[in-house]
């Protein structure tokens, strides 16, 4: 029941924040979407842990500006590497081990990866994840504990030991 | 108090068009330099790293400069939505590149790519 409360004012938040309509006619048929929309929802049964995700928000709240300035750290070295005269750059393979346990933490760990630019997540088997990068220093599996650590913390907290 | 106030949203409506500006300006200029990575770097998954740029810093700084500039808070909150979207799905789309190479059986190039390999590159080309 929570999580179709959570759906809703997400789906409230967003309507509102895109219309710009605040009529009662307007107002009415987004009334009407937002049940046709949870109905559907219900339908298919995404209304769950995974749907609404409303008990990690703090999680992420807390990860994603650590990540943002990830992010433009490592913007910064491929800008350099992109810009240098003279080619430098030794790419490398790695297989990492992940401690993330939920499917939810998995793909943040690796979206995560991907999105710091130099290093790109190419596969996941189980726990294993296979990870190429621009720099053979950057890409050691020690590089990526900290990431690994504080995803499996936003999205499993549960399973995560304290 | 009320006047204080007063200022500092002057202030900041003079400041916000070339704040926005520089964002943008810069956002194109990031997205420039990851098209010249993709161009420089020897095989597809070093220029999937450069392409990254472009996908993160370059689409991001020109959003938030659209953000800055906006006329109505609406607008911030749509730049916001294309940005959380664009964030999400362009990682996705590059890890999808890349799994099917990987699936295809394309061989990463390993190693380091110094000067001196980089001089061989051009004597094999000549």
């Amino acid at each position: 029941m929570a999580y179709l409360v959570v759906t809703f004012f997400a789906i409230f938040a967003f309507w509102m924040g895109n219309s710009g309509h605040y009529k009662p006619l307007m107002l009415g048929f987004a009334a009407l979407s937002f049940a046709i929309t949870l109905i559907l929802c219900a339908r298919l049964k995404i209304i769950d842990r995974e749907g609404a995700p409303y008990v990690r928000l703090f999680g992420w709240l807390a990860y994603y500006p650590w990540l943002a300035w990830e992010i433009v750290k490592s913007n910064w070295v491929i800008i350099k590497a992109c810009l240098r005269a003279e080619l430098d750059i030794s790419p490398s393979l790695v297989k990492l081990k992940t401690i993330c346990k939920s499917d939810l933490a998995k793909v943040t760990f690796a979206n995560s990866i991907t999105m710091t630019p130099g290093t790109v997540t190419v596969e996941i088997e189980g726990d294993k994840l296979l990870v190429h990068g621009l720099y053979e220093a950057n890409t050691q599996p020690e590089a990526f504990e900290e990431m690994d650590r504080r995803c499996a913390r936003a999205a499993d907290p549960a399973e995560t030991p304290a | 108090m009320a006047e204080f106030f007063a200022l500092i949203g002057n202030t900041w409506e003079i400041v916000r068009f070339p704040l926005g500006g520089a964002a943008c300006l810069l956002g194109a200029i990031l997205c420039i330099v990851g098209t010249i990575g993709v161009l420089r770097f020897p095989d597809f998954y070093t220029r999937i790293h450069a392409a990254s740029i472009t996908d993160t810093s370059g689409a991001g700084l020109v959003l938030i400069g659209m953000a800055l500039m906006a006329p109505h808070w609406i607008i911030v909150v749509k730049v916001f939505c294309i940005m959380g979207f664009l964030l999400l799905t362009s990682v996705t789309s590059s890890h999808a590149l890349v799994n099917a190479a990987h699936t295809a059986g394309l061989q990463p190039k390993i190693g380091p790519m110094g000067r001196s390999v980089h001089e061989e590159d051009e004597e094999d080309r000549h």
